[in-house]
């Protein structure tokens, strides 16, 4: 909402800058956006002048030479190239050095040989109109060499002001200026609408137009007839406010229209009443694809959604948005409709969204208005239509009005207002607040004027009426009693920033991607289950929830390498989703805590480097045993029992990837990239990828005290010797089994192939630790342990290496 | 009988030639010569019994004395040689110290907006609040319905809200989860939640279809909009200094009542609007920065969950909401949203590894 100061002013000065006014309306709700300028920057160096000779320029056919006495006591010599200009004429002039509008410095030229020393000006120049024919006459009261600001709004300060969707009544000046008197006291000028004009003439307006509503669309639907129209430019001080408010000047009947719904913020539409057909007006819905061409020349279709303001054979205005051409004024209109309407806002709303056209007045409307602000806008309309195009209001008002409203009175308690804002107000000062916006006390409440109607429903209402304007700034600043409130993160939260601090630690940067993903990427991940699909995605590249973050992680990769960094460790944490049945048997009451889709929290990381190399350190490229042994820390850290098994997901590498396993769930899995897989994501070196479901994990108990120093344990390494398709965790099985209760560890500690053990075997070295809880193990009962493994390891085909 | 050494002039020789020594080799040569089997002070105790019972006592002593000094210090000019011998090694020993340490010891980096994020949960908790999270596939009673939002609110369109069904949508706030949280746990209730939120924006330099929230939830008997200014003063003091202070303005929110934006003054020009002769970038000038939307839960919202001890007549307390981007960009200076999706790793790696 642009707010020039000038004509804020009018209504209410608080006698501040325009600096303080913009802060006093912020603190209350009302926030600046921005202070800017309307005409010159500077009035200095704009004066009155008269023009004492204009003669033609000796050069030049369209030029006059004119002597312009500027109040200095000598004629100044302008030369000046509009039309109109004529001696004895009262004319704004801008000296040399004035600076212009546009910021650029006048100085004295030579035209044709004439030298001029000065411009006499059109209302464009100055920034309060848009006529450039000619020169701007003034009327003669203004005395040579006056001030020009002091005759024409050439400077002005425009507020532009963020109006939140609950104040309609702000998107008007004389809103804006109630709100400025609420906060500062400021004395406020009468209600510009207030005042209605005089009607003449024996007809009344049913004689001229009938109306017709469809009350479900309408709620109220005024109109005045005006014959003897005379369609012409408005005057200079209403074109000023309109242009400084943002809105172009047109003809005095538009200007009305658009002055009016500024002020009071209702607006209106002019018809030429000649040309709505029939004389009659209907509002009703719009048929199943109905046509209709706006004033900005559009054709548009209708759904019956829609609004249509028609006359006896068509639509004429979409109701509330925007006019038609079929009866719009011209400049040979002479009698004029003019209708001022309420209409239903959310319907307002969807129809300007549907059409994708906003309006003033769609602004306004969309907001919900009230029947009452409608006939006010009338009489304000019918003052100026009166005055300004020398119209004759014809007696009556047509006013379908089928239900109308009551005013509503609010409830408010004294006690409450300090109970909820924790600070006491004054009740005088409470009374002094709700009275300046225009409240009216009755008996515990209030009654809610007109232009509130729409947001002030409730006490807790009032009370925030109250709060923004006696300042939020006088709030006292407190801290809640926080009865048996505890602070903390859950057990999950803590474990998830360990696991994210394992990473970090260890040298990987956290990613965060998009939660949507494109089909194709998941394509590319052959990934068979159909993925959660938005209805209406920005594009086909963010279309479906990812099922597991990897394709964040190998497109953050794909950046990264066409960036010129590949060696990369990089890890997400967020979640995963996944379809927990049908989405459209959602109910429309509370579902109760269920939630809709199946999210869970994962942990994935990605790497193209198992060791980073150093100056005299060599650099490991990524495997699976780099991604595995960072799943072994993160599981270690979580305190997971859990376990590797063989698995086949098929975007990885098929014989070197596990799925994670602890007791019957399933955590995520880790292995080497599909090298097609990468090759679609354009990374050439190898990549170890790794995902877990940390929900999935389920929180150990309690480590409880092992006695593991009063009695020493007994260490031995043994090498056991097998058929290379036995994994280790066969041998680890079996090694355990022989092992019993007195093997407490056993670790991997080298892996051999070659002559010493023959072909199609290995050698796996392994460190074993033996201890009994009450005594020292004699050598007698660890080699029978040893023997006892031995025979294990010989039903997997397989021996010890002396 | 050979004639006797004088001990003195013997023990002076060999005190001088130890001192002398300047390897482990000549220190063993001296030993030999002055302890050794042949030396004169052996030769010395040898004899002791060939002479007079009443010399043998004084005779004997004065050689002990003799030999005990000198091995004494033989022992001490050998670890004097010793440490000197291992200085020179250790000398020759030594290395580069300015090569950077190897095997390298990488630290990574989280996410700037999780680096902000727990900044964000620990002053909360510190204040008392719980951290909860919520789904982000969300129904849309939860994300509008409860919380206020009439049928017709536009943000339910889906020009401002990605749908997944009918009545299923991405939230577009954190918000749903204060009727959520407020279904599951009787009042009082303390808590904020962090999470991904959704909108279908265009991406721009302020915009993006995913971003993060934090939202607060305060619910008490007797919980004001003066407690909500102290909580957010706390906040802010810790999050931009300890001297940064907070502004309550009016603002609408459909799901609180009074509704208040809150400003903090510019932590970078101390609010004054200035970095030098410059209008600060920061705060454009105004030497407040919005950070944040608050307000009174408005009874409508708790009438939803009255059944679960939420009697808007009895309980009232505040909720806010922050985006965590924002901060994140306030705090450091990030020019372009987009950037913190980009996961350019020459753009994370500015900001430290984190907390």
């Amino acid at each position: 909402m642009k707010v020039p100061v000038a004509w804020l002013r009018s209504y209410c000065d608080p006698g501040t800058s325009a600096e303080e006014i913009a802060d006093a309306l912020t603190m209350s709700g009302d926030k600046l956006e921005r202070l800017d300028r309307s005409g010159v920057g500077d009035p200095a160096g704009f004066v009155i002048g008269r023009v004492l000779e204009a003669e033609k320029h000796p050069n030049a056919d369209r030029l006059s030479v004119c002597a312009v006495d500027d109040g200095s006591g000598e004629a100044r010599t302008i030369v000046c190239g509009a039309p109109n200009v004529a001696a004895g004429q009262t004319v704004a002039v801008a000296l040399p050095g004035a600076v212009m509008p546009d910021g650029t410095k006048l100085g004295e030229a030579k035209l044709r040989g004439v030298r001029s020393s000065g411009m006499i000006l059109a209302e464009d120049e100055v920034g309060i109109g848009t006529g450039h024919a000619g020169i701007m006459v003034l009327d003669d009261g203004a005395a040579p060499g006056e001030p020009l600001a002091g005759h024409l709004p050439i400077a002005d300060e425009v507020l532009e002001l963020e109006v939140t969707p609950n104040r309609p009544d702000v998107m008007s000046v004389y809103g804006v200026a109630r709100d400025l008197h609420a906060v500062t006291g400021a004395e406020l000028a009468p209600d510009p609408a207030a005042e209605d004009a005089e009607a003449s003439g024996g007809d009344q307006a049913g004689d001229h137009a009938s109306i017709e509503i469809d009350p479900e669309i309408c709620l109220r639907f005024t109109a005045r007839v005006f014959e003897d129209v005379k369609i012409g430019p408005s005057p200079l001080w209403l074109k000023q406010r309109l242009l400084a408010a943002g809105q172009r000047p047109i003809s005095n009947v538009v200007d009305i229209t658009n002055y009016v719904m500024l002020t009071t913020g209702q607006p209106l539409h002019a018809f030429d009443l000649d040309r709505v057909r029939g004389g009659r007006i209907v509002v009703r819905r719009a048929r199943d694809g109905e046509r209709m061409t706006t004033l900005d020349d559009v054709e548009r279709t209708f759904t019956p959604e829609m609004a249509l303001v028609c006359d006896a054979e068509g639509p004429s205005g979409i109701a509330g948005v925007m006019g038609g051409q079929i009866s719009e004024v011209s400049d040979s209109t002479t009698r004029v409709l003019m209708e001022a309407a309420t209409w239903v806002g959310p319907n307002i709303m969807r129809t300007s969204k549907a059409l994708g056209l906003r309006s003033e007045a769609s602004a306004r409307f969309e907001k919900q208005l009230h029947p009452e602000q409608a006939i006010a806008a009338q009489r304000l309309a019918a003052r100026l239509m009166v005055e300004l195009a020398g119209a004759r209001l014809v007696p009556g008002t047509l006013d379908e009005y089928p239900e109308p409203r009551e005013p509503r009175t609010v409830p408010l308690r004294q006690e409450r207002i300090e109970r909820l804002l924790g600070e006491r107000i004054d009740p005088e000062r409470v009374g002094e607040i709700l009275g300046r916006l225009g409240f009216e006390p009755s008996g515990d409440g209030w009654v809610v004027p007109p232009w509130r109607d729409s947001d002030v429903r409730r006490e807790v209402d009032l009370i925030e009426e109250v709060a923004r304007v006696h300042g939020l700034d006088k709030l006292p600043t407190t801290l809640p009693a926080r009865r048996a409130a505890v602070g903390r993160l859950t057990g999950a939260q803590r474990l998830r920033r360990r696991l994210e601090d394992v990473l970090r630690d260890r040298g990987l940067s956290e990613t965060v991607s998009y939660s949507f993903t494109s089909p194709r990427a998941l394509e590319r991940l052959r990934q068979d289950a159909s993925p959660l699909r938005l209805d209406n995605p920005l594009s086909e590249e963010q279309s479906v929830m990812r099922p597991l973050l990897l394709p964040g992680l190998l497109d953050a990769a794909a950046h990264n390498t066409a960036h010129g960094r590949d060696e990369l460790g990089l890890f997400e944490s967020a979640r995963a989703f996944r379809a927990a049945g049908a989405l459209d048997a959602a109910p429309a009451e509370s579902p109760g805590g269920v939630t809709p889709a199946e999210e869970s929290h994962h942990l994935a990381a990605l790497m193209t480097v198992g060791r980073r190399g150093g100056w005299r350190t060599p650099e490991l490229a990524a495997d699976f045993y780099s991604a595995r042994a960072l799943v072994e820390v993160l599981l270690a850290t979580a305190g997971a029992d859990w376990r590797a098994e063989p698995s086949e997901h098929p975007f990885l590498h098929p014989g070197r990837q596990a799925s994670v396993h602890a007791g019957d769930r399933e955590l995520g899995f880790v292995g080497e990239l599909h090298p097609e897989v990468a090759g679609a994501w354009e990374l050439e070196r190898p990549v170890a990828v790794l995902e877990l479901d940390l929900d999935a994990l389920e929180k150990g108990a309690d480590d409880v005290y092992r006695d593991v120093t009063s009695v020493p344990a007994v260490r031995q390494d043994i090498a056991v010797v097998v058929p290379d398709d036995v994994p280790a965790s066969g041998v680890e099985a079996a090694v355990r089994a022989g092992g019993g209760d007195l093997l407490e560890s056993l670790a991997v500690f080298d892996l051999y192939r070659g002559e010493q053990v023959g072909g199609g075997r290995k050698s796996l070295a392994l460190r074993l630790e033996f201890r009994a809880p009450d005594r020292t193990l004699t050598d007698e009962e660890v080699a029978e342990r040893r023997a006892a493994i031995e025979r294990e390891v010989e039903k997997l085909g397989g021996g010890l290496r002396a | 009988m050979p004639e006797r050494p004088n001990l003195e002039e013997l023990r002076r020789e060999a005190e001088e030639a130890i001192g002398a020594a300047g390897t482990a080799a000549e220190l063993e040569d001296l030993r030999v010569r002055y302890l050794g089997r042949r030396s004169a002070l052996t030769q010395v105790l040898r004899s002791i019994g060939e002479l007079p019972p009443d010399e043998r006592g004084p005779v004997g002593q004065g050689a002990n004395a003799v030999r005990k000094a000198l091995e004494a210090l033989i022992e001490r000019r050998d670890t004097e040689l010793g440490s000197a011998e291992l200085q020179r090694r250790l000398a020759e020993d030594s290395i580069d110290v300015t090569l950077p340490g190897d095997p390298p010891q990488p630290l990574g980096h989280l996410h700037l907006i999780s680096q902000i994020r727990r900044r964000m949960e620990d002053i909360f908790v510190g204040l008392g609040f719980s951290v909860l999270e919520g789904p982000e596939i969300e129904y849309e009673y939860y994300n509008f319905t409860a919380l206020n939002h009439p049928p017709e609110h536009p943000a339910r369109l889906p020009q401002d809200t990605f749908y997944l069904g009918e009545r299923v949508l991405l939230r577009t706030h954190t918000s749903p989860m204060q009727v959520r949280a407020m279904e599951l746990q009787e009042p009082p209730i303390y808590i904020v939640v962090p999470g991904r939120v959704y909108r279908p924006d265009t991406p721009d330099a302020t915009h993006v279809p995913m971003f993060h929230q934090l939202e607060g939830l305060a619910i008490d008997v007797d919980i004001t909009l003066a407690d909500l200014q102290g909580v957010l003063l706390a906040f802010a003091r810790q999050m931009f200094g300890e001297t940064t202070e907070v502004r309550l303005r009016p603002g609408y929110f459909p799901f609180t009542e009074p509704s208040v934006e809150v400003d903090v003054s510019c932590f970078r020009c101390s609010g004054t609007g200035r970095v030098g002769d410059e209008r600060c970038p920061t705060c454009r000038g105004e030497g407040w920065i919005e950070i944040l939307g608050s307000g009174m839960v408005d009874p409508n919202v708790l009438g939803y969950v009255a059944g679960k001890g939420y009697d808007p007549d009895r309980v009232q307390g505040f909720a806010f909401g922050m985006g965590i981007e924002r901060i994140a960009m306030l705090v450091h200076q990030v020019p372009d949203l987009r950037m913190l999706f980009e996961n350019d790793l020459r753009l994370l790696d500015q900001f430290g590894a984190g907390p």
